[in-house]
């Protein structure tokens, strides 16, 4: 008899949580992923791996799993994923891998993601096996931007024994991993860990440099690296545009997160970077970000969080588990609302005006187009206000290369592979595609750094 | 050794002149430009104009006045040899240097450091330099000797007449703008004398270009906190700036923001300032 539904993970207490940066969930015992594995059918076509953008071997960690082979089934994983402890934690399963699993058509699917996060763990336990490298060949790389996009890809050259260089804006490396996802979250010991392996692996990473403006693109080309991999992400923070925005006490959710995340401001005073959060607060937005800030917001201090978005909880992008997890910590959703205007007093914001909206026809993107309900204006009391309606890619790169093709909302044109219009150069995740996901920026770096590779190797016919 | 403090001296009560070792950035400096550093693993980022450069030595000037825990712990805690964690630049868009005919610049207090660089690359642009420079009092003026350097006239006013004329820098501002055909101004110093002298031009009709001292965070346009109202729109200081037309600078909105974490800048410097013994 299988069991019909997924072994639970066991989670901090949601009243006790908010206290507390720690991270909610505490992950599976040995004997819990034995069980969940032992629920997964082995179908020979797998069609859980096609929903995985970087085609995990999934029945094979799975089976490996539930004969307690757990270093066999890391190793499977490592195949193909080099940052599985943060996949297995952000990944929206829901939405990838388990969407097609077989068993999902009548039970819950077997909790992949969890499982995957199980077998990172027991190796971070056990003794990280750092990668072997091939012998040098010579070719230097420029990978710029240390995120997911740019971490795979510097791996995989580093990896076939190119002399990789990471060139990092921030003063430290790993992207929205290090300074958006939040601690409670995507601990930063699992992303500074991988990060660390990566330069075990000979990786060099060169913080405080700012592509654009320290060095430009061609300035790496004259110093010598024979390719340079592009993944600065989506960094730009959308505003609403709407009056009033400016006044004190509305953040960016990149500024609120920032703050906390990388300058680690829940820590202040003992570190320097303050911010400040009131009794009253108000997201707008409904994905991971505005989850994010939301439950962050309520570990700073907030009595009342409120989600403000357009559409209904249906449409919300924001992984299902995010969601579930700001629900019990007490963050009010208020959806088909949308600000028009913010009030100030003495600078200060004090006021959100809304207005009540409807669903009406779907839209370009399937989703049932918000419309607003003339005369429903109403107003909500905050004192702080964080707009997290999404990001745009970050146009420092793409304005200093000249010769760098641009298409649609910013991103930097790309084919498949991640070639874009220059020689030599290549780019992916957000900056390629717009804010997405972890796990396809990841892919993203996997594919260039195969196309990196074969046209170096080709070039000095060393293939 | 890079972000080691190659020099140091005081330039008057309150502030430092520091030399710090930074090749890549004084290779690239340009006028207007400046730095993010972090003190040490617990500091904030704060921003810091780009006050000089030598490319031959690899190293950049910063003049620092101390007015929060973070800039008193730079010039009071850190000395020549030791090296700040992180220094990244140089920042921000250029100063727009080109040939204008006859320009003036005006450097305010601790903004006096900044204006020269840009008074230094209009001169060898070839323009005509004529120089305005303002404090409280005669203790707080710096660089005279830098900025007498690069201009053609030197225009001192204290607020008490210790040096130069007495009153503020709009006094030889204005007497300047009514002798001279001038093209443009730059004005750097703390946000009310940006205000002031961007009235004084606009009466004059003379454009005008103020540096915007914004709250920072990243300084690479990825938070929004360094945001602005020029001319009615939103722009970002830290990319868009943080020079602007100072004519369409919404003073008011710059000058709330700045009082952001007002009472946390005030508990981190008293607590600092404890821990030092006390001192003041
Ligand atoms: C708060 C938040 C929560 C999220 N939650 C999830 C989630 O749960 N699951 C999920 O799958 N996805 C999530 N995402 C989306 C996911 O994080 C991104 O899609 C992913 O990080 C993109 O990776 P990237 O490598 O393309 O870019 P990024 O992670 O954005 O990294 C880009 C890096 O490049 C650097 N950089 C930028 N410009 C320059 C320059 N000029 N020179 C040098 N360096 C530069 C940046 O500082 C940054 O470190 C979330 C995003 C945010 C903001
Ligand atoms: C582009 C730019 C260039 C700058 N260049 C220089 C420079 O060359 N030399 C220099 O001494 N300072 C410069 N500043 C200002 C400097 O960054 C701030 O003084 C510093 O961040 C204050 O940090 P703190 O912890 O010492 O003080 P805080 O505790 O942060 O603040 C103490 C006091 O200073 C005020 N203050 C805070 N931030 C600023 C600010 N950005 N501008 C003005 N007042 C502020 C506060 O309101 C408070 O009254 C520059 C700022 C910008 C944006
Ligand atoms: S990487 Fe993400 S999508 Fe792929 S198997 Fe793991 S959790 Fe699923
Ligand atoms: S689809 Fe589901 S049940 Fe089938 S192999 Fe994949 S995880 Fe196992
Ligand atoms: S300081 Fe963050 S965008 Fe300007």
């Amino acid at each position: 008899m299988i069991r019909p539904t997924q072994v639970p993970m066991r989670e901090r207490d949601p009243r006790a949580r908010t206290n507390t940066f720690d991270e909610v969930p505490f992950g599976y015992t040995s004997d819990e992923a034995r069980e969940e594995a032992a629920r997964c059918l082995q179908c020979r076509d797998a069609p859980c791996m096609n929903g995985c953008p970087v085609n995990i071997h999934i029945p094979k960690f799975i089976r490996e799993i539930r004969e307690g082979d757990f270093e066999a089934a890391i190793a499977t994983i490592k195949q193909t994923n080099n940052l599985p402890a943060v996949c297995g934690r952000v990944c929206p399963q829901e939405v990838q891998c388990q969407a097609p699993c077989t068993l999902g058509r009548r039970f819950e699917p077997v909790a992949i993601g969890r499982l995957e996060r199980f077998a990172a763990d027991w190796e971070s336990q056990h003794g990280v096996r750092v990668p072997e490298v091939a012998p040098p060949t010579g070719f230097r790389i420029a990978v710029v931007g240390s995120g997911p996009a740019g971490l795979t890809c510097a791996a995989d050259l580093q990896r076939e024994g190119h002399a990789v260089t990471v060139f990092e804006a921030l003063h430290e490396p790993g992207g929205v991993l290090m300074y958006g996802i939040p601690e409670f979250r995507l601990p930063k010991r699992i992303v500074q860990g991988e990060i660390a392996n990566l330069r075990k692996m000979g990786v060099a990473i060169e913080v405080n440099a700012v592509i654009g403006r320290t060095f430009t693109v061609d300035d790496l080309f004259t110093e010598g690296y024979e390719a340079v991999f592009i993944g600065t992400g989506a960094g730009l923070p959308q505003f609403l545009g709407i009056p009033g925005e400016n006044f004190v006490g509305i953040y960016s959710a990149n500024e609120f997160l920032t703050r906390v995340n990388l300058m680690r401001a829940y820590l202040f005073p003992d570190y320097d970077t303050p911010v400040k959060v009131g009794t009253t607060v108000a997201v707008v937005g409904g994905g991971n970000v505005a989850m994010d800030a939301a439950r962050t917001a309520l570990r700073l201090g907030a009595k009342r969080v409120m989600i403000l978005y357009r559409r209904t909880e249906a449409e919300m992008p924001a992984r299902v588990e995010e969601v579930h997890h700001a629900k019990e910590e007490g963050v009010e959703l208020h959806v088909l609302v949308n600000p028009v205007r913010f009030r100030g007093e003495g600078g200060r914001v004090v006021e959100v005006e809304c207005l009540r909206m409807e669903l009406g026809e779907p839209d370009g993107s399937g989703r049932r187009r918000p419309v607003p309900v003339p005369g429903s204006n109403f107003v909500l009391p905050v004192a702080t206000v964080i707009v997290a309606i999404g990001n745009q890619p970050h146009p420092l790169v793409p304005r200093t290369t000249p010769g760098l093709r641009v298409a649609g909302g910013g991103t930097i044109w790309t084919d498949e592979e991640g070639a874009t219009s220059r020689e030599g150069v290549f780019a992916g995740g957000d900056i390629a595609t717009g804010a997405a996901t972890v796990i396809s920026a990841m892919g993203a770096g996997k594919r260039s750094a195969a196309a990196i590779h074969r046209s170096l190797t080709r070039s000095r016919g060393r293939a | 050794m890079v972000n080691m403090i190659r020099a140091k001296q005081p330039l008057g009560p309150n502030v430092v002149e520091l030399v710090v070792e930074a090749p890549r950035i004084a290779a690239r400096a340009r006028a207007g430009q400046f730095v993010v550093v972090r003190l040490h693993e617990r500091g904030e980022r704060i921003p810091l104009t780009l006050a000089d450069w030598d490319p031959g030595r690899g190293t950049i000037t910063l003049v620092v006045q101390m007015v929060g825990k973070s800039t008193r712990e730079l010039g009071e805690r850190f000395g020549i040899g030791d090296t700040i964690r992180d220094v990244v630049g140089p920042l921000g868009s250029p100063s727009a240097i080109r040939r204008y005919g006859t320009v003036v610049c005006v450097g305010g207090g601790v903004g006096i450091a900044p204006i020269y660089p840009i008074a230094r690359a209009l001169r060898e642009e070839g323009n005509e330099v004529i120089a305005v420079v303002g404090a409280r009092t005669k203790d707080l003026l710096l660089w005279l000797d830098r900025i007498a350097a690069v201009s053609s006239e030197l225009h001192i006013a204290t607020d008490d007449g210790t040096q130069g004329v007495k009153g503020v820098v709009t006094i030889p501002l204005q007497e300047v703008l009514t002798a001279r055909k001038v093209a443009h101004v730059w004005a750097i110093g703390p946000a009310i004398m940006m205000k002031f002298c961007a009235r004084t031009c606009q009466e004059f009709g003379v454009p005008v270009t103020v540096s915007l001292n914004a709250i920072m965070l990243d300084g690479t346009g990825m938070c929004g906190a360094c945001r602005v109202e020029v001319g009615g729109e939103t722009r970002f200081s830290c990319v868009d700036g943080p020079e602007f037309p100072g004519d369409l600078v919404n003073w008011d909105l710059l000058l709330s923001r700045l009082g952001t974490f007002t009472d946390e800048e005030r508990y981190a410097l008293e607590r600092y300032v404890a821990a030092q013994g006390g001192r003041l």
